[in-house]
């Protein structure tokens, strides 16, 4: 039996008396389709803050192909494989679309270690980074400042980066957040059409999306795995009803 | 023994009295970069104004110098509003970068004015009769004008530790240190706090500023000379905490007194090992809130 | 068939991008043509030409990592020992080997620190490097019987460079030789800006968290650049003791750390020519109006400086170039 592509065991963080993680379960396999699902304040971000390495688990481990990453930082879980994107935009925000993208692709490319070559002389990477423009439709866009873009195509631009680190998983975090729906067609489209090489876990809150697009769901609620499962079974339990009827109530 | 303990004394009494001037310029400053997060690297400058003004409303007056100090106070901290709105204002959302360079100028500007209207020599200034010579506290003397210092700073804690934990503007200023957005969703009007505490904190620098010419000299060069301290005193301490800057300001007072009577040569170095020590095992400070 | 037309618009601008510009000449002209039109300024030239070199250095922490320190001098100061001590005590005059141990003391007093302070951010690392200079300046002052302390550091005596060509009373020879060094450095300079890791540099600056996301070891890249730059403010120091035969505390001083800094927030951040600009404005100034007074100089130099960043917050380049456009934009 091989390891699964991402395992992760008794995940648990805790801030003084507050538990934002408690001991979480999860696994993800090679071109899973897989949605994170709760009310507000549930821990879903903390829960992805923690399989990337952004936060130190209090306990728990998480395992990347059987190799056990917790002790990684950040930086070093991207670099096998371990990508996010962010809830709300990190771009950078003075340079083009083009250097945006070029930066993940040279960081993963082990381009950005160069100090003497000119970044232009690096075809590779600047290749790279055009052909994901392009698979965004973004091409267009590639030499302007990416904060003169209109904030759906700057929505854009953040999964590109993410993208230009090659991941094996892909964690999006609200990837339509604040698009006008107009436009998340677009964004979601996209998602659709990555690489089944790839495993995805979505943060999201639209219904909509979520069951158009997970094949697995898991419900997170205080911290805790409520359940988990096909997508039918979760809308059909009864105690994810009353957990989402129950935060409609309390507004 | 007996001449051991003597030196420890002194030591412990001229660090107590130098604490005391750090605290009170420093702690106006702690307050408001842990308010608004601004930089305000001209702090200095408004405690040089603030010996400048002292002397003047003496010598002109005839004004007697607690008076003057009160004075100095007021004057102070009204100018310095004039400063906030029409500079500072225009910057609190911009970098530190920014802010350093702004008040740099400021203070580069107010040291040029000084020197060109006051001179570059240091002010002549005659503590009243009753604050010189020695006060004998029972098992030995002290100098009388450090003894007053020490009340005047001891009276100061008191009074802004009233105020903070005691009226409603102190509780106003706390949640906004704590909390800007939350503070301002809750109705207080950030802007007119920050102004005021501005002033306060101006003012506070200016009363240093008076109480520190006989111990350490007045020049407009004090503007700089001394704003490293007060900036080690606010970071060391940690921004907002007027806790903080006391046990900052005590700690390098008697350090840097003790540095001078043990290590005459030494001493400085010593402080800036201790601070950048400090600042690596607390980023933020004694009593600021870790990031 | 080609890629559609933008996409090869968009390669073929990350291939243009780090050309040579003409403008670019534009301040080597000048420091040339400085040294033939003002023959009684060539001494004061070299100090300009060193104080550029200190800004440049700045300017590749500054402008391109974001790193804001109030302690550069610390590094001036380290190279200027070096270079000082190596002549006054051991007797070792080769001025172009003096330089080089010069940038390297630097450059390893530059890395441990960098090791150590980039770890930290905002006042918390301001603060730290302004007392780590500080305290390098308190170090010197204790080790009198080394560095010679508040009196300063005498008996240094450097050979003809090259062993060819003497320094003389006007300063020329090493006007030439301070105006070279400068422009193998920003060869360098230049390299670094314009190459992948110049590029996560400003990556760095403009997002450190999203850095850390996709993978950059962000402190090793800050710690390099950090000694790369330790090292050029080292060789400029280096400079700054051969020309001038003396060193005192004052290359360590807060005073020329703020004084750096000023000098490259006027002429602008990130651009590698700010540092010209600024540099140069700031000397003359500073020569011109002391000239009539001290005062008056202070004052000036604070004026400018809150205009600076009240109006023209990208620098006298960024101002230029703001005119420029829209000046440019005005013509039909």
């Amino acid at each position: 039996m091989t390891a699964p592509l991402l395992e992760v065991r008794g995940l648990t963080k805790s801030f003084g008396a507050l538990d934002v993680a408690r001991g979480i379960d999860f696994r993800l396999g090679t071109g899973d389709r897989h949605a994170l699902i709760g009310p507000n304040g549930a821990g879903k971000t903390t829960f992805v803050n923690l399989i990337t390495g952004v936060l130190r688990p209090s306990a728990g481990q998480v395992l990347l192909q059987g190799e056990d990453v917790t002790a990684l930082d950040q930086a070093a879980r991207t670099r096998r494989g371990i990508v996010r994107t962010f809830q709300i935009n990190q771009l950078f925000a003075g340079l083009t679309v083009l250097e945006n993208v070029y930066m993940a692709v040279a960081e993963r490319r082990g381009a950005a270690n160069d100090l003497w070559r000119p970044a232009g002389a690096h075809r590779e990477v600047t290749g790279e980074a055009l052909d994901l423009l392009e698979k965004l439709r973004l091409q267009d866009d590639a030499l302007k400042p990416v904060h003169e873009l209109p904030y759906g195509r700057q929505r854009l631009v953040e999964i590109a980066i993410a993208l230009g680190s090659r991941p094996k998983i892909l964690l999006l975090d609200e990837p339509a957040a604040g698009v006008p729906s107009a436009e998340s067609h677009i964004i979601l489209d996209m998602i659709e059409d990555l690489s089944d090489e790839i495993a995805v876990l979505i943060i999201e809150h639209d219904m909509d999306v979520v069951f158009r697009f997970a094949r697995q769901i898991t419900v997170l609620v205080s911290g805790a795995v409520l359940t988990g499962g096909a997508p039918e079974d979760v809308a059909a339990d009864p105690r994810v009803r009353d957990v989402y009827l129950g935060e409609a109530r309390h507004g | 023994m007996d001449q051991l303990f003597n030196v420890a004394v002194s030591i412990l009494f001229d660090g107590l009295a130098y604490a005391m001037i750090l605290f009170i310029i420093s702690v106006g400053l702690s307050v408001t970069m842990g308010l608004m997060g601004f930089v305000n690297l001209a702090h200095g400058a408004f405690a040089m104004a603030g010996g400048y003004a002292t002397v003047s409303v003496m010598n002109g007056l005839g004004v007697p110098f607690p008076l003057a100090l009160v004075i100095a106070f007021f004057l102070v901290g009204a100018v310095s509003v004039l400063f906030e709105r029409v500079l500072y204002a225009r910057l609190y959302k911009a970098t530190e970068l920014d802010q350093v360079m702004l008040s740099i100028g400021l203070v580069f500007m107010a040291i040029a004015a000084f020197t060109f209207f006051y001179g570059p020599a240091p002010l002549t200034f005659q503590a009243p009769d009753y604050l010189k010579g020695q006060i004998d506290l029972g098992f030995r003397e002290f100098p009388t004008y450090r003894v007053f210092m020490i009340c005047v700073g001891l009276a100061m804690i008191a009074a802004l530790w009233f105020g903070f934990e005691r009226t409603s503007l102190g509780a106003q200023i706390r949640a906004a240190v704590d909390n800007r957005r939350m503070a301002q969703s809750l109705g207080i009007d950030v802007d007119r706090l920050f102004t005021l505490t501005f002033a306060l904190g101006s003012g506070l620098a200016a009363l240093g500023g008076g109480l520190a010419i006989e111990i350490v000299g007045m020049s407009p060069g004090f503007a700089i000379q001394y704003l490293v301290f007060f900036l080690i005193v606010v970071a060391v301490g940690g921004l907002g905490s007027i806790r903080g800057a006391f046990v900052a300001a005590l700690v390098l007072g008697i350090i840097d007194n003790a540095g001078k009577y043990l290590w005459p040569e030494g001493g400085a170095f010593f402080i800036y090992a201790v601070t950048i020590a400090l600042l690596l095992i607390k980023p933020a400070g004694l009593f600021g809130r870790q990031a | 068939m080609g890629a559609p037309p933008d996409i090869s618009a968009a390669a073929a601008f990350m291939e243009r991008r780090h050309r040579w510009r003409p403008a670019e000449a534009l301040p080597w002209l000048a420091a040339v043509a400085a040294f033939f039109l003002f023959p009684d300024y060539t001494a004061f030239g070299t100090q300009v030409l060193i104080m550029i070199l200190f800004a440049l250095s700045l300017d590749l922490i500054m402008g391109y990592a974001g790193i804001v320190t109030l302690g550069h001098a610390a590094y001036f100061g380290a190279g200027a020992y070096a270079a000082g001590m190596l002549s006054a005590h051991l007797g070792w005059g080769e001025p172009l080997t003096g330089l080089m141990i010069a940038g390297l003391t630097a450059a390893a007093v530059g890395f441990v620190s960098g090791v150590v302070l980039l770890r930290y951010h905002g006042l918390t690392l301001l603060m730290l490097t302004l007392a780590t200079a500080i305290m390098l300046q308190e170090l010197a002052n204790v080790q009198e019987e080394i560095t010679g302390g508040f009196d300063g550091l005498l008996g240094i005596s450097i050979d003809p460079i090259f062993g060819l060509f003497e320094n003389d009373l006007w300063g020329r020879t090493y006007y030439w030789y301070a105006l070279i060094v400068l422009f193998a450095l920003f060869l360098i300079a230049r390299r670094i800006v314009y190459s992948p890791f110049g590029q996560s540099l400003s990556g760095i600056r403009e997002n450190v968290g999203r850095m850390h996301a996709i993978g950059s070891p962000v402190h090793r890249r800050l710690v390099t650049v950090y000694t790369i730059s330790a090292g050029m403010a080292g060789i400029a120091g280096g400079l700054f003791a051969q020309s001038n035969a003396f060193v005192t505390l004052d290359v360590l001083s807060f005073a020329r750390s703020g004084a750096v800094l000023i000098m490259l927030i006027l002429g602008g951040t990130g651009r590698l020519y700010g540092a010209f600009v600024g540099a140069t404005v700031y000397m003359v100034l500073e020569d011109e109006l002391a000239k009539l007074s001290p005062e008056f100089w202070e004052f000036g130099i604070g004026l400018l400086l809150v205009l600076t960043v009240l109006f023209a917050r990208r620098g006298l380049l960024g101002l230029i170039e703001d005119l420029g456009a829209r000046f440019g934009k005005a013509k039909p």
